[in-house]
């Protein structure tokens, strides 16, 4: 028995019983479709799902308890593997999270640069989802255009700190090394380049008439629907609410730029898309803020129990040596005491939960990590769709493995 | 001054049975019994308009005798722009409290976080499973008598580095 089914968005699904049985499908955990490991364990009836059940986990490494026995300045590297498209924001959020902690005032520079580091992540992380999306329409031409162009900004990361994709960038304190003149370069050329691409790439997209009949209506979610299950980020503001950290909470000098939060209307993927399309535009407004207003100063906060001396220093004078060895063996004293610090990531509010006792390492470090909270909507938003717009729903709200699994 | 109105309206709910006390970050942190969670967070949610639910997690201390274990809730007041952290202390031999699915459904994955590395058991959630560890497993791995490495190995002398 085969039947058409015409939904109020137009779209038609065709629905095929096989013997009157419904048909169970596993979409994963290696599907080339769902980039990352998650496996959905579907039932569908033709095309169209009736249920989905997720299993994630396939890349727990555990960082929860790593933590527990790594001195503080030792955890960054743990928090590049979280949102490994945007690893710069955990690292600055990790920072500030212990200075937080230990009460530590960076300069305003620190700031600005800080801004900078993160809004660029946040173009990259935005960029990788936006293309992808196209990449699950059919649109392949795009991805490869935005991919130069997240890879100007890796270049811009390995200026900064030598590394591109796991980046361990900046120290708790501020950075390890100063804004060199090959970054300013390399990053007026692309505050050049970028806009012109990027406004090329959303003419092929964002009101292509192919595109939009095909994102639009897929996996819509309410604005309350997604407050109760605590959305945070583009997908939220893509329901219709404009809760972002950068404003609400302002850290890292986030209230000195002028910026506005994009707001979608039914929380679909063509919303979703839109909405990062228009922070791209936002973060570059403000990294040109931040460069035209950028206060000179110290590129770090003078703490030496936590910021490492230079080298030469060390081999001079006796506090450095001694600053040097308890940073290296984690031998730096910190307060005890309990702190909530969250920071807008490119997916959302990205929390750490820090107990300390005083020791080395945390007592207990729990990461919210938006992915986690938001992907146990998706069979919601899913059941009775097809399977096609399952995979774009999945790729438009941006579910990295990496973050969802810790 | 929120935290003070709010600090009265949790005692009100909770017999004055709940300690409070603003740490020096600004946050409002109470202490609660399992037993009031559901109707303290129902009031929060719906006279005090923490609407939003941001974390739900554990941490473990096996030198407090009978609080062995602590479930930490963070919840947000998108309007006001206030946080709260209610915290119920469990004992060991009664990891019992109740779920909080019923005033949010994004709850139910952090319970089973909360349960797969803890072992809390939270009456009621409708599907408490292990949900980043294998199904087979027998512990709770975020307890602290787990050390993070082979406790059997003699080969490394760990003294001086980490816990």
């Amino acid at each position: 028995m085969s039947e058409l089914i015409i939904k109020s968005t137009g779209q038609m699904i065709s629905t095929e019983t096989i013997d009157g049985d419904i048909a169970t499908l596993n979409l994963g955990p290696t599907h080339p479709a769902t980039h990352g490991i998650f496996q959905n364990i579907l039932k569908v009836d033709g095309e169209r799902i009736l249920s989905a059940e997720p299993t994630i986990g396939y890349i727990h490494r555990a960082f929860e308890k790593l933590a527990e026995r790594r001195p503080y300045n030792q955890i960054t590297p743990i928090t590049d593997r979280l949102n490994y498209c945007s690893s710069p924001i955990n690292n600055i959020g990790w920072h500030m999270t212990v200075e937080k902690l230990a009460g530590i005032e960076v300069p305003k520079r620190v700031d600005y640069m800080r801004v900078i580091v993160m809004e660029l992540a946040r173009i990259a992380d935005h960029l990788v989802c936006n293309s992808v999306i196209g990449v699950d329409t059919g649109a392949l031409t795009g991805f490869t255009y935005m991919f130069q162009e997240r890879e100007k900004i890796y270049e811009l990361y390995e200026e900064i700190c030598g590394a591109r994709l796991t980046t361990n960038l900046g120290r708790i304190g501020g950075f390890e090394r100063d804004f060199n003149d090959i970054f300013h370069a390399k990053l007026n050329a692309f505050l050049k380049e970028f806009p012109v691409n990027f406004e090329e790439f959303d003419r092929l997209l964002t009101r292509n008439r192919i595109f939009m009949d095909r994102v639009i209506g897929a996996g819509p979610i309410a604005a309350e629907r997604a407050v109760e299950y605590s959305f945070s980020g583009p997908n939220l503001r893509a329901a219709g609410l404009d809760y972002d950290v950068r404003v609400m909470n302002p850290y890292s000098s986030y209230q000195d730029f002028d910026f506005s939060i994009p707001v979608g209307k039914d929380g679909d993927t063509y919303d979703r898309f839109v909405v990062r399309q228009e922070e791209i535009r936002q973060s570059l407004s403000i990294i040109r803020q931040a460069l035209d207003k950028m206060p000179s100063g110290d590129f770090h906060a003078n703490v030496p129990e936590f910021y490492l001396p230079p080298k030469e220093e060390v081999y001079r004078s006796m506090e450095s040596l001694i600053y040097h060895f308890k940073i290296v063996m984690g031998e730096t004293t910190i307060p005890a005491g309990e702190v909530y610090y969250s920071v807008e990531g490119a997916n959302g509010e990205l929390g750490y939960y820090l107990v300390s006792d005083g020791g080395r390492t945390p007592y207990r470090l729990h990461f919210r990590r938006p992915c986690f909270i938001y992907y146990q909507a998706y069979p919601e938003m899913i059941v009775d769709s097809v399977l096609s717009d399952a995979i774009l729903t999945m790729s438009s709200m941006n579910v990295i493995a990496g973050e969802l699994d810790a | 001054m929120k935290n003070e109105i709010l600090t009265a309206f949790i005692n009100e709910n909770t017999n004055n049975s709940a300690v409070c006390s603003v740490d020096q970050y600004d946050m409002l942190n109470a202490n609660i019994k399992a037993d009031q969670l559901i109707d303290l967070v129902d009031g929060l949610k719906n006279k005090q308009g923490f609407i939003y639910l941001t974390d739900i997690c554990a941490a473990h201390y096996p030198e407090k005798v009978g609080a062995e274990f602590e479930v930490i809730y963070h919840l947000h007041n998108l309007i006001e722009n206030q946080r709260v952290r209610l915290k119920v202390a469990l004992a060991e031999s009664d990891i019992n409290i109740p779920t909080l699915t019923v005033h949010f459904v994004g709850a139910n994955w952090m319970e089973r976080e909360t349960f797969d590395f803890y072992g809390v058991n939270f009456v009621g959630h409708p599907d408490l499973r292990r949900i980043l560890n294998m199904d087979d497993m027998d512990y709770h791995p975020l307890r602290k008598q787990y050390a993070l490495e082979d406790e059997t190995r003699t080969d490394k002398n760990d003294t001086f580095f980490g816990r």
